[in-house]
């Protein structure tokens, strides 16, 4: 993956797919860290499925034998000294995974965030019958923000995944990074 | 500046047309997006159809959506097209340009670009 942002759209996909009502993308971000977290009440992992989910030759799929979603967010994290942490319950009531990635970003092997406005209106488009909502924390500047939730009441029935509805979306979390 | 008043008159725009809240428009765009379509570049992709649809003016009859892995993950961008009565249509190793090409040609112009589809790609 060429930019941080692949592997959110990447690992977000997986909590639309857990059946999540709720997925939220949380970025926190300082001079020297980055800290990516995303949280959803899908229907969660077993035990013994979560401590398979960093092998490789590991995946629910049945279409092929590999499955690399979380084994290359883990070595993206872990090649700037970084690492990832995976939570998750399949608790009848709370179930949900919550997947945290600490990245330093002065490291010579950090990969760029890239172009998060572009994976944001696509997470919009996937979510389903699920909501989304994104947040990224930049020290010292505006916090970027996107709730499904909230366009959900202004579109009444027309879907996220409308090419001018996602066109909206994509320019509206622009704009806020160039505040 | 975008503001939600926009995105108010986008739904003014499309809510008259049954179709796309319904889901039973005339053509579905399909991109694969799991982990092997999204390293091979998939999201550009994805995104170029989204915005050439909506230069377009087919957004009320066109629909862009993400799949998983269709399970050719050598052939990925993967972009399929589904059409009510008629065959499906894919394309392998789509870039951004080529999916300008597929939606002026194929989508708006009703005529599939052979040249892009998996039967005619050459190992």
């Amino acid at each position: 993956m060429k930019e941080l942002s692949l592997n959110i759209l990447d690992i977000a996909q997986n909590s639309f797919t857990a059946g999540a009502t709720l997925t939220e993308i949380i970025l926190e971000e300082s001079a020297d860290k980055l800290t990516i977290r995303i949280v959803d009440n899908g229907c969660g992992m077993s035990e013994d499925t979560l401590k398979q989910v960093s092998n490789p030759f590991y995946t629910t799929r049945t279409t092929r034998k590999v499955g690399l979603g979380i084994p290359l967010f883990r070595q993206a994290a872990e090649q700037t000294g970084g690492y990832i942490t995976i939570q998750s319950t399949k608790d009848p009531v709370n179930h949900g995974t919550v997947i945290t990635g600490v990245f330093n970003k002065s490291h010579i092997d950090f990969t760029p965030l890239g172009d998060i406005a572009s994976t944001v209106c696509l997470l919009a488009q996937g979510c389903g019958e699920g909501d989304m909502v994104f947040t990224h924390k930049i020290e010292g500047k505006e916090t970027v923000e996107l709730d499904t939730r909230a366009l959900r009441e202004v579109l009444q029935g027309v879907p996220l995944s409308n090419p001018d509805v996602q066109l909206w979306i994509k320019a509206y979390t622009t704009q806020q990074y160039e505040k | 500046m975008k503001t939600l008043a926009e995105l108010a008159q986008i739904r003014e725009k499309m809510k008259d047309k049954v179709g796309i809240r319904e889901g039973v428009n005339g053509v579905r765009i399909v991109v694969g997006m799991a982990t092997c379509g999204i390293a091979a570049g998939a999201r550009p992709v994805l995104n170029t159809l989204v915005e050439e649809v909506s230069k377009e003016g087919l957004s009320a009859t066109a629909t862009v959506t993400q799949t998983g892995c269709i399970g050719i993950c050598q052939y990925e961008p993967v972009v399929e097209v589904f059409e009510a009565g008629k065959e499906k249509v894919t394309y392998v190793k789509v870039t951004p340009d080529m999916a300008k090409r597929i939606v002026a040609e194929h989508i708006k112009g009703g005529k599939p670009v052979a040249e892009y589809t998996i039967g005619n790609y050459k190992i």
